[in-house]
């Protein structure tokens, strides 16, 4: 391949059209929401990284954290966050599937695609309710 | 038959530059953020809405603080393959890239580093 860096004369070739003219279906929407949710943990690590942190320098950062983490828009987060663990971890064991070389054909994959989004809702919901009843809700 | 030469070949070159280690390798640490992940979670919520005491002393206990500093190790690994893609599938000016892939290493060792001197200070109690 010639130098990419060398400057290039405008030469707007024509692409097929994708978005454009495929009908929406739960496969290829499930398939950028992995990458989307993937790309969500990546910049949620800070998070991980902040409460850590705070719970390695002492009580007074720990207890900012956790003022933040309670509060609603801290609670929002988190669930959105778990959300998009769950979805990403359900997807990437959807794909491990495909590696493996099961799940390709049409109803198959239909199905794996609904019980990725059904189960990460699902278990969202369920972890959630269940660590509040055990906790007795953030405090 | 391939179109690469030998040499090309031995040096790398062509767009995809390599490729395998990068599949497997994000295969192994997909399949080890499963437990690991779900190691996590379970620290997580022992945690939740307990005061700061608790907390250091349960991640700074030998087996919390290894499969907390596992599950740290294996999702940089995993997030710095993912987002390495991602950039390489929508920024195709040559010099953008390279910063952004740039960034994206530092930020994955910055964000890890950090998190896995919180476990071993937290372990080592100083």
């Amino acid at each position: 391949m010639a130098d990419a860096s060398a400057p290039r004369p405008d030469t707007s070739r024509p692409l097929s059209p994708h978005l454009t003219i495929y009908r929406p279906m739960l496969t290829m929407a499930m398939s950028i929401v992995h990458r989307i949710t993937g790309a969500a943990l990546y910049l949620g690590t800070l998070l991980l990284a902040w409460w850590l942190i705070a719970v390695a320098s002492g009580p007074n950062a720990y207890a900012i954290f956790q003022s933040a983490a309670s509060s609603a828009i801290g609670r929002l987060v988190l669930f959105c966050y778990t959300w998009a663990l769950i979805h990403h971890m359900l997807g990437g064991i959807r794909h491990f599937v495909w590696d493996l070389g099961y799940g390709f054909g049409p109803s198959e994959r239909e199905w794996l695609v609904r019980a990725n989004l059904f189960g990460s809702i699902t278990l969202t919901l369920l972890l959630w309710v269940f660590v509040y009843i055990v906790t007795g809700g953030l405090r | 038959m391939t179109m690469r030469s030998p040499l090309g070949t031995v040096r790398g070159l062509g767009t995809a530059k390599s490729g395998t280690e990068h599949f497997w390798r994000q295969r192994l640490t997909a399949v080890a953020n499963v437990p690991l992940t779900l190691a996590g979670v379970v620290i997580v919520i022992a945690l939740v809405g307990r005061n700061h005491a608790a907390a250091v002393q349960i991640l700074g206990s030998p087996l919390v603080a290894v499969l907390m500093l596992l599950f740290i190790l294996s999702i940089s690994i995993h997030m710095r393959i993912g987002m390495q893609v991602i950039i390489e599938d929508y920024v195709h000016e040559e010099k953008t890239k390279l910063v952004l892939i740039l960034l994206n290493t530092f930020y994955v060792v910055a964000v890890g580093l950090a998190a896995a001197y919180a476990i071993l200070k937290l372990s080592f109690g100083v």
